[in-house]
């Protein structure tokens, strides 16, 4: 038993990561009111640049090189998010539409400059992805120590104690509460001298941060290097996350940690022989199924924010 | 200055913009821009070959386009077209293998049931949006992945033994045709052209001309104001999905029958459905609109290929180019508001 | 002069229109001020433009005598302006201490001190006297205690001017002498209060001074004690108007619409129409007065098909028209001009003829075998936009160009030409001018004397009392009291409407 939760665990927890990041974004843009399709352009950026910096930095930040390149892949996907934002939030472009244009644009920028810059569609293979590590002290617990706390990412538990920041920020800050209001009544926000469209500026670029933040630990941990098939899906995973969780910081973690551990399983079922006879499919489409089964209120009603994707037009009523 | 007016103006100019970006680029990288877009419009148009493969790539898009846009018409968003499409394709490649029969009624068979089956995966959004009220943004991101994996288990361990992809489906279910081929230099180009015009020309008889699209056009506008007048919404909602996924499976029927003739796994999404939002968007969800889109989209995608070999540009520049032109016609009230600037300074 | 605001010969336009044109208004302090004016003159602007939501292109602000420049609410807030605005700014799953503290938070180490404030709530309701629950989440608690969360929200901020627009549309009669006691209260501590309305009783019982507004254009204050009722309408209107609708007295016949027994619940599956009796006879309009939320709306919904009757009957003609669909009522007899023209009436961005069509386009001769007959729909809607005076450039322009009062006469049109048998109008002069409301009262009577039976919705008691010939007033789900106009006051409907007094109770248990 222990063997089979110490199978499962580091490697869900290890496909988990870059969809908690990215779906802690999406709660951001969303609460905000701020409907982000593009969490997948986002994660793509993020990839991208992650890898890119990786290659060409290695030498000279050594063993922090995978830090520094998903530092520097947060900033460039938080400015890359600022043009959801301008499309969204000041000119009133549909945010969907908007989402689906990011998304273009990243993986065509991105692939663009690939070929561009290595003369073929994937780049090289990093020298300095993360590495697995047992933590000191917590990994000597019996039991418990062997199953969470061997052989994982230090990524994984980052992922998971900003989940617990965002709930913080979220809803014990006063920038939270106003965050929150703007998703839910921006008018009434407005009246009481919360600037909406900044706010919602705010909430769109933090999720470009936490989106290339989630992209380029995927890369870094799982692909290793970036091409055209690097980013397949996992933000609009992401997404399903948000609404899976209720866009609640907490419930999209455990949202996301759930579709990795789904994800994990179809790639380490054949090992698991209560696994091996379930066909593959099923694990695979899990994470869709039962999102859409949650929407459908089989699982728990979903309440989104009330203002989500209406754009905020000042003086209108 | 008129509404009309600003509908043409709009999406001529976001075209313009977004070749602009491209040029931009192609500068920044050091091409020349007018080699790049010469190479362009050679690699679209520059022979019958490129022609045949420039309609080819219309074809689909065509139809995703006008999926998107009917969805559109009654105020939803059909995200799900892509999915729809592999499920079409899977569906057309299905029958087209293992059913023997003529012609006649082979190909048409083939048709109809790739689009019966886009419209069946159309129509559970459809009816969780109606019944249920669950926004079918999310519901069809969700289902072109539930189609995306399905569509490869079903390739490989229905249709095939763990092949990689299906045999060829037989000649009575081809679209392909030997004389349009020889015309265009052996270009992949099909009859499924005359399809998709002719489902354009169905899609804008149903919504201007009888009372099925005026429902769902009120629908689309004002469900409230709809029910109120009697009408069926639920119903309404749910037929314009329908329809709109069978406009998507029968883009896959296409794929399927015309232009390859089998269906590989995907390994991703064809970009057919996406790409047909943008069709829809650009062609502002009118008929003759969409089929000008999916040309001039038909023309970059298939132009680029061009673009590597004669001007060294990578062909992604057109993802590029494409994606600013969503941006610039989904803000057009930014446009709107340039424009009437412009005129008011004029004054 | 010791005048806490002054806002001199403002002008604010915007793409089309001149909303405000060299208004002028000076409050003191700790007067009542009323700004005076009818639906759409621009009121609402001028104090929007006071709250700094909008910017004037002329005209100056004074706040006690500085000239200042109010970009946006946070600095009206501290020059010490508050706005409790039409429709609440209340956030619906934050609770009221929530909504308060929004925007300006008090913290300790950064984390918002929830307590703190929930105290401080507490201690600035009991101070006023206002009764609201700190703790309480907005969409837990009533319309009235909304409305002081909203007044706290200003006191919390420390405003010394309060605007409040239209405070009373929501509330009850009794709810409104409730509600003038505590902006009389509020004045007693030194506030100064500018009250935007359109009713003028309410000006002549609590306000000091009132400012007249029309068209947008300032027309000038008054001192309210030297003033009557009837030259407040005359500033207001531009013209000497009557209150009162002309009409014959009416001699009801058949019974065209009976209700038996009828239970309803809301969306939340909530009973609110609890066994309801009603007839309504040809030739005879009834009015409905109630507070909104006592069934009324649901009742009406439940006639015309688009709400489910749990139990009883209903009967058009004497035909059971029970959760029958929309449109099989509606083919039997019944014409509805809904609550919400906007939301319930029209499709806007539909041409003015297609909004025509939206009852008929499927019957011959506007459509056959699901063909449209455009010709057709454009003949009728010619003729429409004739007969009842719709002011629009042409049938083909988009409906949400016109103007509310015309927008409606294209619903009544559409309704009343269908010669219906029942015509039920729900709150159908809501928002309009004082020219629209008498054309739609006289067609209201016009449509009673061709022989036909009218139910009438309305939460202007005024209104109810003006064009009914028979009340019926709906207290939680019931009919509580079958009056003539004639033979009842204001006063008794409201108590009536409060459930306070079941004397006269027609048709119940």
């Amino acid at each position: 038993m222990i063997d089979l939760l110490q199978a499962i665990i580091p490697p869900a927890l290890f496909f988990s990561a870059p969809l908690i990041f990215t779906a802690l974004g999406g709660v951001f843009s969303e609460r905000s009111g701020v409907v982000n399709i593009g969490l997948e352009g986002l994660m793509v950026m993020g990839a991208f640049v992650g890898i890119v910096f990786n290659l060409n930095f290695a030498e000279v930040f050594g063993i922090w090189t995978p830090w520094v390149s998903i530092f520097v892949a947060m900033i460039v996907s938080g400015i890359f998010a600022v043009i959801h934002a301008i499309a969204s939030v000041s000119f009133r472009a549909d945010q969907v539409v908007s989402g689906i244009a990011i998304n273009f644009l990243a993986l065509g920028l991105g692939v663009f400059l690939t070929k561009q810059w290595y003369g073929k569609g994937q780049t090289d293979m990093i020298s300095r992805p993360f590495y697995t590590t047992n933590i000191p002290f917590l990994s000597d617990i019996p039991i418990i120590g062997s199953i969470f706390f061997k052989g994982v990412y230090l990524t994984s538990y980052l992922a998971i104690i900003l989940a617990f920041i965002a709930w913080y920020v979220l809803y014990k800050t006063p920038f939270g509460l106003r965050l929150r209001a703007v998703g839910e009544h921006p008018m009434a926000a407005d009246t009481n001298g919360i600037n909406v469209y900044r706010m919602r500026y705010v909430a769109v670029i933090i999720s470009g941060l936490l989106g290339g933040l989630g992209g380029s630990v995927f890369a870094l941990t799982i692909a290793l290097n970036f091409s055209q098939s690097t980013i397949v899906g996992q933000g609009f995973m992401s997404l399903a996350a948000v609404i899976f969780g209720k866009w609640h910081p907490l419930g999209a973690m455990g949202a996301a940690l759930f579709f990795g551990f789904a994800q994990s399983l179809s790639v380490i079922s054949a090992g698991i022989p209560l696994l091996q006879n379930v066909p593959q499919i099923f694990l695979l489409v899990a994470p869709y199924v039962l999102t859409v089964l949650a929407l459908a209120g089989f699982i728990g009603r979903a309440e989104a924010p009330n203002a989500l994707s209406t754009p905020y037009i000042k003086g209108s009523r | 200055m008129s509404n009309r007016l600003f509908n043409i103006l709009v999406p001529l100019i976001s075209v313009f913009i977004g070749l602009m970006a491209g040029a931009i680029i192609m500068l920044i990288y050091g091409y020349n821009p007018l080699e790049g877009y010469l190479a362009l419009w050679k690699g679209a148009f520059g022979d019958l070959y490129f022609i045949g493969e420039t309609i080819r790539q219309v074809t689909p898009y065509i139809l995703t386009g006008l999926a998107v846009a009917f969805a559109f018409r009654a105020g939803l968003f059909n995200i799900g077209a892509e999915g729809q499409v592999i499920v079409g394709w899977l569906a057309a490649v299905w029958v087209g293998t293992t059913i023997e029969a003529p012609m006649f009624i082979h190909l048409p068979l083939a048709m109809l049931v790739a689009a019966l089956a886009g419209a069946v995966i159309a129509f559970v959004p459809g009816y969780l949006k109606a019944k249920l009220g669950v926004h079918e943004v999310i519901v069809t991101i969700m289902f072109n992945y539930i189609a995306l994996y399905s569509v490869n288990s079903i390739i490989r361990n229905v249709l095939t033994e763990h092949a990689d992809k299906t045999e060829k489906i037989a000649p009575t279910a081809s679209l392909s045709s030997e004389w349009l081929a020889t015309l265009t230099m052996y270009s992949r180009v099909h009859y499924g052209i005359l399809i998709a015009l002719l489902a354009a020309l169905i899609m804008w008889f149903i919504i201007t001309k009888t009372t099925i699209g005026y429902e769902i056009r009120s629908v689309g506008f004002n469900q409230n104001a709809s029910r109120y007048a009697g009408m069926n919404v639920s119903k309404n909602i749910i037929l314009a999905m329908v329809i709109s996924g069978a406009f998507a499976g029968l883009a896959g029927s296409m794929e399927g029958l015309g232009t390859f003739g089998n269906m590989s796994i995907q390994g991703g999404f064809s970009g057919l459905g996406f790409d047909g939002i943008a069709v829809a968007l650009l062609g502002a969800n009118t008929a003759l609109g969409v089929i000008l889109a999916a040309i001039l989209f038909g023309a970059l995608k298939v132009g680029a290929l061009n673009m590597p070999t004669e001007a060294g540009v990578p062909s992604e520049l057109v993802d590029v180019i494409i994606a600013f032109i969503i941006f610039f016609v989904a803000s057009s009230y930014m446009i709107r508001w340039i424009i009437l600037r412009f005129k008011k300074e004029a004054k | 002069m010791e005048y806490v605001i002054e806002m001199l010969n403002i002008r604010k336009e915007f793409p089309g229109i001149v909303a405000n044109d060299n208004i002028t208004l000076q409050v003191k302090k700790g007067e009542i001020h009323a700004l005076l004016g009818e639906n759409g003159a621009g009121k609402s602007t001028l104090m929007n433009v006071l709250f700094g939501l909008y910017q004037p292109e002329k005209g100056e602000i004074k706040i006690k005598g500085q000239k200042v420049n109010i970009t946006n609410p946070n600095i009206a807030n501290d020059l010490g302006i508050g706005m409790v605005h039409q429709h609440f700014m209340l956030v619906e799953p934050f609770t009221v201490t929530q909504n308060i503290i929004l925007g300006s938070e008090p913290t300790k180490y950064g984390q918002i001190n929830i307590k703190a404030a929930e105290k401080e709530v507490q201690e600035l309701s009991d101070r006023y006297g206002l009764r609201v629950d700190p703790k309480a989440k907005i969409r837990d608690i009533s319309v009235g205690m909304q409305q002081r969360v909203e007044i706290l929200k200003m006191l919390y901020r420390g405003a010394d001017v309060l605007i409040l627009d239209e405070p009373t549309a929501v509330l009850t009669p009794q709810e409104i002498n409730e509600f003038f006691e505590i902006i009389e209260s509020l004045v007693d501590e030194g506030k100064s209060i500018i009250l935007i309305t359109h009713k003028l009783k309410e000006i002549m019982q609590v306000c000091d001074r009132c400012t007249v507004i029309r068209k947008g254009v300032g027309i000038g204050t008054v001192n309210v004690s030297e003033t009557t009722v009837e030259q407040l309408a005359t500033f207001m209107v531009g013209r000497s108007v009557s209150f009162k609708t002309e009409k014959e007295k009416s001699i009801p016949t058949d019974v065209v619409l009976k209700v038996e027994n009828v239970h309803i619940n809301d969306n939340r599956n909530i009973p609110v129409v609890k066994g309801l009796n009603l007839e309504v006879r040809a030739n005879e309009i009834v009015g409905i007065a109630g507070i909104d939320g006592n069934g009324q709306t649901e009742l009406i919904e439940a006639i015309a098909g688009l709400k489910k009757t749990e139990s009883g009957s209903v009967y058009l003609n004497n035909e059971p028209v029970t959760n029958l669909s929309p449109r099989e009522i509606t083919e039997k007899g019944l014409a509805h001009i809904p609550q919400d023209r906007q939301k319930f009436g029209l499709v806007l961005d539909f041409p003015v003829s297609e909004n025509i069509a939206l009852q008929t386009y499927y019957q011959e001769p506007y459509s056959k075998n699901k063909i449209l007959n455009y010709e057709k729909i454009d003949e009728l809607s010619e003729r429409i936009v004739k007969e009842y005076d719709v002011r629009t450039p042409s049938i083909h322009t988009k409906t949400s160009a016109l103007s509310g009062g015309n927008q409606q006469k294209v619903i009544i049109g559409r309704e009343v030409d269908r010669s219906p048998d029942l015509l039920i109008a729900a709150q159908p002069t809501r928002g309009l001018d004082v020219g629209a409301i008498e054309f739609i009262h006289q067609k209201l009577v016009e449509e009673r004397d061709k022989g036909r039976a009218v139910l009438l919705l309305s939460f202007e008691l005024d209104e109810i009392l003006d064009v009914s010939d028979r009340i019926v007033v709906i207290f939680d789900g019931q009919i509580v009291a079958d009056l003539k106009p004639e033979e009842t006051t204001e006063q008794e409907l409201g108590l009536l409407m409060a459930g306070n007094d079941k004397k006269k109770a027609g048709g119940t248990n």
